[in-house]
């Protein structure tokens, strides 16, 4: 490993106990991956709520503060567990909204900006081509990667947060040139008529190709991709195939070449059909809805609209409740735009700085039965069957209508 | 019998293994309060990880293990240790965090033959996994 002079004085302590601890740990896992430096990065993005970090975590962000740990480059702050404006009604425990009062301003006191966001990328920062940053939350990351074209590696637990205290990462994994060739190939020949189709598309292929390192390209012969579409591809990919990286031929930014001369696992062919036969495994038609959700990743200000646009003028079912989640900088648009009161007249509830599924949900499916949840994000459909709920996977508007009928159809 | 790894870190330890063929995930997978496999679909759904080593040969998901091995840790009721035929970085994020040892790369071979219950010896530094004969 070769160090800086800086390293060296941080690792041997005469930087203080602080950046001592952050780069002794990253060196531990420069070593695990074969790291021989570091490399600095201009950003990073901290993956830290009560509901994951419990008193454990806490208690190690509180030692790291209490030594007067700050940040040295921009850090931001993903979704947290609790929407302090909504926690009451949704009956959230004392101890998790407790716990996020004593983690969130420990955090600002470190200089981290609590934007908490899953799509900072969309709203706070967009790192350009080749721009080394250590993001955490696996969607965020492969956005960087595969959208931006910006490198980083899933950076959890105290990984980004330490990044951002010494301002640098080890240079391993999508650091590096060699990692972000593509070795699946990937053609799509079908239409992609919802943001859902593209969430499914990385439940495909991140199923089939699962593993941090493989890369696949895609081909599309019959659509083009919005941003907000690659957003749901990239979080549905990390959530099902723990992968950081995906090309889209003539689309993203590393694409021209994207194999490079990487060994191909497989060349596929994806049909309409395809997309078709996930939807109909993710769930029955004709049955009763409990709840609909809009998250994971948190909804731009578009999505909202396209939301509140089918809501305007109905009403959600009596035995059904609606959620969405953003973060505050959409929300705020979205009340400007008159959407949050077209969403609350209609039944449906816009939650801020959370994404629902870090809110503690099988807590919340006892306190008010939720069982079956409609969604349009092929990642929380994956995640949600940890909590004990029956997930079902249909395209925007189906789930409007399930909201309105209560059943979906 | 030995296994190699291509990569390890951690402090050795001597546990029970817990084998799944299913890809890990901590969010997915797990009640992070108290260690048991929660998953509806899960093969190894109401098993305890507590005091165990996690031998699966992948894994899925999302960055919640990076907290919740130290925060199960906490508990009482982590992992001892973790060996995967391939990870990604959270798991070894977490895993440091946590002060547990975690294996990459562990020779295929070692999926065939250690079963849920057998003794394994985790030996970052040599990168070495063995199962420890029954007494």
């Amino acid at each position: 490993m070769k160090l800086t002079d800086d390293e060296r004085a941080m690792i041997g302590g005469e930087a203080g106990p602080v950046l001592q601890k952050a780069l002794t740990y990253q060196l531990r896992l420069a070593e695990f991956f074969g790291a021989d430096h570091f490399v600095p990065v201009t950003n990073a993005h901290f993956t830290g709520d009560f509901e994951v970090m419990d008193s454990g975590g806490l208690a190690y962000v509180e030692e790291l503060a209490a030594a007067g740990a700050k940040v040295r480059v921009p850090t931001t702050r993903n979704s947290t567990c609790v929407d302090p404006a909504a926690a009451g009604q949704l009956k959230q425990r004392c101890t998790l909204v407790d716990g996020e009062l004593r983690v969130g301003p420990m955090l600002r006191r470190m200089g981290v900006l609590t934007v908490n966001t899953c799509i900072g990328y969309q709203t706070v920062y967009t790192p350009r081509l080749g721009e080394h940053v250590a993001w955490g939350d696996t969607g965020t990351v492969a956005y960087a990667n595969s959208v931006l074209g910006a490198r980083t590696n899933y950076e959890a637990g105290p990984a980004s947060l330490f990044a951002g205290i010494t301002g640098r990462t080890a240079a391993y994994g999508f650091h590096l040139d060699e990692h972000r060739r593509a070795n699946v190939v990937c053609r799509v020949d079908a239409p992609m008529t919802d943001l859902a189709d593209w969430g499914v598309l990385g439940l495909l292929v991140g199923k089939r190709f699962r593993g941090y390192w493989n890369v696949p390209v895609f081909e599309f012969t019959r659509a083009e991709p919005t941003p907000d579409a690659l957003k749901h591809l990239a979080a549905s990919i990390a959530s099902y195939g723990s992968m950081a990286m995906f090309h889209v031929a003539g689309v993203t930014p590393e694409a021209d070449d994207a194999v490079g001369g990487r060994e191909v696992l497989e060349r596929i062919v994806l049909s309409k059909k395809d997309i078709e036969d996930v939807y109909a495994e993710q769930g029955k038609d004709d049955q009763v809805v409990d709840l609909v959700v809009f998250t994971a990743p948190q909804q731009s200000l578009l999505e909202v609209q396209q939301i509140a646009d089918l809501l305007d003028g109905r009403r959600v079912h009596p035995d059904v409740d609606v959620i969405l989640t953003t973060n505050s900088m959409v929300a705020k648009a979205a009340a400007e735009e008159g959407l949050t009161n077209v969403l609350s007249r209609s039944g449906a509830m816009l939650l801020v700085g959370t994404c629902w599924y870090l809110m503690d949900p099988a807590e919340m499916r006892e306190s008010f039965g939720w069982k079956r949840l409609v969604t349009n994000s092929a990642k929380l459909a994956n995640i949600i069957r940890a909590h004990g709920y029956e997930p079902v996977l249909r395209r925007t508007a189906e789930c409007i209508d399930a909201a309105v009928s209560g059943k979906v159809r | 019998m030995e296994f190699t790894a291509k990569q390890a870190t951690g402090p050795v330890v001597v546990a029970p293994a817990l084998v799944t063929r299913m890809p890990f995930s901590a969010r997915y997978d797990l009640d992070r309060t108290t260690g048991v496999i929660s998953r509806n679909d899960h093969e190894l759904r109401g098993e305890s990880i507590a005091g165990r080593v996690l031998v699966t040969r992948g894994v899925q998901g999302g960055v919640a293990a990076g907290w919740a091995l130290l925060a199960l840790a906490a508990r009482k009721c982590g992992f001892a240790g973790m060996v995967f035929g391939d990870t990604n970085p959270v798991m070894v994020q977490g895993a440091v965090a946590a002060g547990i040892p975690v294996f990459a790369g562990i020779d295929p071979e070692f999926f065939d033959v250690v079963r849920t219950g057998d003794t394994v010896e985790l030996d970052p530094a040599a990168r070495l996994v063995r199962i420890v004969p029954a007494a």
